[in-house]
């Protein structure tokens, strides 16, 4: 392709389990926290 | 949801759904744009001869980009079908409070203007500190809401922690070894202004806190500006001295941990914060940097409003900037908020679900008072309850009486409250092309902005959008570059 370049291939987000399994940690997103913004965690179930 | 846009010198396609992006030219980008008017239909000849014009192109040239378009969109990476998910699959049983800020205490040794916690005391006029017993009650409490789920989080925060450091070490000591006894896997964060830092807490957190949090404000002028000490003594010299040392150390084979952020607020007075997270780099050492906008009142004079997002957005645009130079150079600078997995990052759920602010996190203070967060102690009328409670529900092993459930010493109306909160619902969330990072923002923001849990905090919404903008292009510059 000239004109496109694929940066990002598609991600697959539906965990195989079809659930979540509520072990990743929590997210606080406040100024005075910095614990993690949410699509910067790894997933605890692929660990 | 496919959102296209221009930043500094690339233009991109990112398609939400699918987590797929794609940088443009000038010719395919106008095209892009074309689909997306028409919700991801080829357009027609007649739209596409307006655009031979203005790109002195061949319809024919123009076709060929649709043609790879189409098969793009065929295989379902750009205008993907929304992800199916289902909401009743959040949680695999109920949600549990698993994660816990521990306000060890409720005093400060510096004056921050624009501190939410009335410098320490939390606006109560009352400075107080966290006793071992109830510190003990609230991590009991913990493992006993926390049911099946084995990570547990525990951060220690103030006012400034390290004012009340004996109960920081006896909690953590109860913490590692009651948590295997339950079963449960407690990580520890600190969370400290660092002016009482020395040799012997540093070498105590790097062996036992897989986290922690330094608060500097950048440049000495900025710094001492909005984190002056009692009195109003200028306190960037010995802060920034003792975290200069604790990095060190931290990145050094001492330390069992790595995890840690170099972290700033800026305000209306700093838009240039560019400037501070380069000396936080250069002058300090750091490679963990994070950098937050204030949230105020919108009456102060340091408080930002919707006429300085334009000064952010391109602020922040010289910041990825800055880092992909860093990077380019082989000096890389984690900055927080544009360090997003693009290509893994966690499941669509998480995403979703966002803080579990009062259903899966919750503040405890000093006095045992529980709150759906920190930024909520002190909100009357969202307090939960009191850790002193699970006492009544505990065997003498610390293991809930059969039939109890530890969220029953909680405020049933209050946990509903944030129970009903969890997703992010909002018509404005449903379709914004950041609503797989951002997960949904933060309630407390919204409420002491708007009022209200629900109302959309504008700010906020765009400072999110440019960040994920920021990211994405940060990925696109390494690409080029094959960093
Ligand atoms: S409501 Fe805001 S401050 Fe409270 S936990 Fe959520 S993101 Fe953090
Ligand atoms: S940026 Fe705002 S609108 Fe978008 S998902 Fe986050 S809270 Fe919702």
């Amino acid at each position: 392709m000239k004109h496109i370049k694929q940066i990002q291939k598609a991600t697959v987000k539906v965990p195989s389990s079809g659930h979540a399994c509520g072990e990743c940690q929590t997210s606080c997103q406040s100024a005075c926290k910095t614990s993690c913004t949410v699509a910067n965690q790894s997933c605890e179930a692929i660990q | 949801m496919v959102h296209a846009f221009f930043m500094i010198d690339r233009h991109i396609v990112y398609d939400s759904d699918s987590g797929a992006f794609f940088e443009l030219d000038e010719i395919s980008y106008d095209v892009i744009r074309l689909y997306i008017d028409g919700k991801g239909q080829r357009p027609s000849v007649e739209l596409l001869n307006d655009s031979v014009a203005s790109h002195k192109t061949s319809i024919l040239e123009l076709q060929e980009i649709c043609d790879d378009f189409d098969s793009i969109i065929a295989e379902g990476t750009l205008f993907a079908a929304p992800i199916e998910y289902d909401y009743h699959h959040l949680y695999p049983d109920q949600p549990r409070i698993k994660a816990m800020c521990l306000h060890v205490c409720h005093d400060c040794n510096l004056r921050c203007t624009y501190c939410f916690a009335g410098t320490g005391d939390y606006g109560t006029g009352h400075r107080s500190m966290l006793s071992v017993e109830t510190g003990k009650a609230a991590i009991d409490f913990l493992i006993a809401a926390s049911g099946n789920r084995k990570h547990l989080d525990i951060d220690f925060f103030g006012g400034e922690p390290l004012m009340n450091w004996p109960v920081v070490v006896e909690l953590t000591h109860y913490c590692n070894e009651n948590g295997p006894k339950h079963g449960k896997d407690i990580r520890l964060t600190i969370t400290t202004n660092a002016l009482l830092l020395d040799a012997e807490k540093t070498a105590f957190i790097n062996k036992y806190m897989k986290n922690c949090v330094l608060s500097i404000d950048g440049r000495p002028e900025v710094h001492n500006r909005m984190r002056p000490g009692i009195g109003g003594k200028p306190s960037y010299e010995p802060i920034s001295k003792r975290i200069k040392a604790f990095v060190e150390r931290r990145r050094s084979d001492e330390s069992t941990y790595y995890e840690h952020y170099v972290r700033a607020t800026f305000t209306r007075h700093n838009l240039d914060f560019s400037e501070d997270v380069k000396h936080m780099a250069e002058s300090l050492g750091a490679n963990q940097i994070s950098v937050e906008p204030v949230v105020a009142p919108e009456d102060c004079d340091y408080s930002i409003h919707e006429s300085h997002l334009p000064a952010i957005f391109d602020e922040y645009e010289k910041l990825a900037r800055y880092l992909h130079g860093r990077r380019a150079a082989g000096e890389p600078v984690n900055f927080f908020h544009f360090n997003m997995d693009m290509s893994n990052g966690p499941c669509v759920y998480k995403r979703l679900k966002g803080c579990g602010v009062g259903a899966e996190y919750c503040a405890v203070t000093p006095e045992g008072d529980i709150y759906p967060c920190h930024q909520f102690v002190g909100v009357e009328k969202f307090l939960m309850g009191n850790v002193s409670s699970i006492h009544s529900i505990l065997d003498e092993n610390k293991h809930l009486i059969e039939g109890k459930d530890a969220t029953d010493i909680l405020d049933q109306d209050t946990l509903q409250i944030f129970y009903d909160r969890l997703m992010p619902n909002r018509e404005s969330c449903k379709t914004c092309f950041a609503r797989y990072h951002c997960g949904g923002g933060c309630a407390a923001n919204r409420y002491f902005s708007t009022g209200s849990l629900d109302e959309e905090y504008r700010v906020g919404c765009e400072l999110a959008k440019k960040r994920l903008e920021c990211s994405i292009w940060l990925s696109a510059a390494s690409a080029d570059s094959q960093i």
